[in-house]
């Protein structure tokens, strides 16, 4: 685990945004994101991701707030802003018919740094785009066109960088290698930004996790802490033998009795892995005032029960 | 001032150029020699010299098709050049660099001048296989076409901010820019035309331009150089105003 400082490496407050056709996508975002952190930035779509990395990134002009990167403005002070920030978007675009070493040396001296072949070489080795280089982007598989993507936004060596729906239509296997990729990334010191609608990414990776629906932040906070504060567990057993009412002896656990008494639900814990505890003590206390089971089916609530019971209750106040 | 940024895009700009070198590079000289060997060489010898200043028709039109080739290059190569990653997506990546006005008319527009001033400087030695001519002031020449070249650079980088479809990429250059340069006494001298054309044709800015052009050749012209000179460059420092407030405002880069 790699310690986070508390130093704000991006501060943004109030941050509107309202498209021509009138359309508000950012409704006051208020985010603080920290040095050296992973922070995925979860929502559906629509909800006003993309547009707010493109408002940090120089793509979006925002139409209201403010956003402070590094310490200063980055309207001020653009130029050292963008050279440390570094994005890669949810489209696959580049110049199809360059090749990929070209395209990356490209980008770096775009970004105002002078020529290195070595950083190219270990930029391209680290997303095994090495072997290749030379071929034209065209050439290569959905996953390696994605990897040129990142190889480009990492040429410059950003310290802050945007990986908007970075494993959207990705396979599994390559998922998991992109996850490992940006652990490497974080591990040298760059402060990640992540969107996804994959929670299992962001329960995967990150840090912290930000909630943003309807162009407003729901909730940020680390994603530990939301899994103890909203996670629970719920285990079903199924009984043998019907049962009428529970016995005093399990009284103590938060169970209920379901399907006519034919399941004990159990329903608790908070996601740090005391539900877990609670239900193999469950089993034995059944075990020990002989009360036969037939089958236990358990799981942990995810972040995206999480995630979507936390939308369902904002519309509900709403409403 | 981020010079890395704007020679890292002049650079791949000119690449995408000579990537495709044949048909970009061939086909304009192979255009306007087809127009100097028709019209200079075959059509021109029974013309007479007396109407074109004493030179040659061959000679009277060089600066005229000159002319007709940097202004459709420089605008094509700058609307393309700009059009293209707005249409790919691309342009995600220049608009979140470091790179401001400035680099961007370096790279962008640069490229695109080189790249029409490399087309003109084949078709002016192609054309000396197939007419006699000379430049009386030819510094003065390399200097008006380099201006030239990257005014209408300028104007096609605005065009090309501008479109948002290929249809609309092509429409200036075709509808607007071809027709008055072949109005504009590429062809021929305005003594030759009968009235109110050669008051009609006084009209078109880009008459003023193509006889600018033909006094650095042969001296002589239809309008005193210094309108002309005047003309391009009102025009190239408009250009750079509207190019600069495109980067301020963000109109049709930034959402």
């Amino acid at each position: 685990m790699v310690t986070t400082s508390s130093e704000t490496i991006l501060d943004i407050r109030g941050l509107e945004k309202t498209y021509k056709g009138g359309v508000q996508a950012l409704a006051g975002v208020d985010l603080q994101i920290r040095k050296g952190e992973i922070f995925a930035l979860l929502g559906p779509n629509g909800a006003g991701k993309t547009t707010l990395i493109g408002s940090v990134c120089g793509l979006v002009n925002p139409t209201g707030g403010t956003i402070t990167a590094f310490g200063s403005d980055i309207r001020t002070n653009w130029r050292e802003a963008r050279r440390r920030i570094g994005l890669v978007p949810q489209e696959l675009s580049f110049d199809m018919f360059d090749k990929v070493i070209r395209q990356v040396r490209y980008s770096r001296g775009m970004f105002g740094c002078p020529p290195d072949d070595g950083k190219i070489e270990e930029v391209l080795r680290s997303l095994s785009l090495w072997d290749k280089r030379e071929e034209p982007i065209r050439k290569l598989s959905g996953g390696m066109k994605r990897r040129v993507m990142i190889a480009k936004a990492l040429s410059h060596e950003p310290d802050l960088l945007f990986l908007d729906e970075p494993t959207a239509g990705v396979d599994v296997e390559l998922r998991r290698d992109m996850w490992k990729q940006i652990e490497a990334l974080r591990e040298r010191g760059t402060t990640i930004i992540l969107t996804t609608h994959y929670i299992e990414e962001a329960e995967e990776m990150a840090d912290r996790v930000g909630v943003i629906n309807k162009g407003q932040i729901l909730l940020t906070d680390d994603k530990d802490a939301i899994m103890a504060q909203l996670g629970r567990t719920e285990a079903v057993f199924e009984l043998a033998e019907p049962m009428e009412v529970i016995p005093s002896a399990l009284s103590a656990y938060p169970v209920v009795l379901e399907d006519d008494g034919r399941k004990l639900v159990y329903r608790g814990g908070d996601g740090t892995g005391q539900g877990k505890r609670d239900v193999a003590e469950l089993a034995q206390d059944l075990t020990r005032n002989g009360i036969a089971f037939t089958g236990l089916d358990s799981h942990e609530s995810s972040l995206e029960e999480i995630f979507v019971g936390l939308l369902e209750d904002r519309e509900e106040e709403a409403a | 001032m981020n010079i890395r940024g704007a020679i890292a895009i002049l650079k791949n700009e000119l690449m995408r150029f000579f990537r495709t070198a044949f048909g970009s590079i061939l086909s304009p000289v192979l255009t306007t020699s087809l127009y100097i060997v028709v019209f200079g060489a075959a059509i021109g010898s029974q013309m007479d010299p007396a109407q074109f200043g004493g030179a040659s028709y061959g000679a009277f039109i060089v600066p005229g098709l000159i002319m007709l080739t940097l202004l459709s290059e420089s605008t094509s190569n700058a609307s393309f050049g700009i059009y293209m990653p707005k249409f790919t997506g691309a342009i995600y990546e220049l608009l979140s660099a470091p790179v401001g006005v400035t680099e961007t008319i370096i790279g962008f527009v640069g490229a695109a001048a080189m790249k029409s001033l490399i087309i003109a400087g084949i078709i002016l030695l192609t054309a000396r296989v197939f007419v006699d001519y000379s430049i009386a002031h030819p510094l003065l020449a390399i200097g008006y076409i380099v201006l030239v070249a990257a005014a209408f650079a300028l104007f096609g980088f605005i065009l090309g901010l501008w479109a948002d479809g290929f249809e609309k990429l092509q429409i200036v250059p075709m509808l607007i820019l071809m027709p008055l340069t072949f109005l504009g006494g590429t062809f021929y001298s305005i003594d030759m035309l009968a009235e109110p054309w050669s008051t009609v044709a006084q009209f078109n800015p880009i008459f003023y331009l193509i006889n600018g052009l033909r006094w650095t050749f042969t001296g002589s012209s239809d309008v005193p150089i210094g309108v002309a000179f005047g003309f391009t460059v009102a025009f190239l420092m408009l250009c750079v105003g509207f190019i600069a407030w495109v980067f301020k405002t963000g109109w049709r880069l930034r959402e």
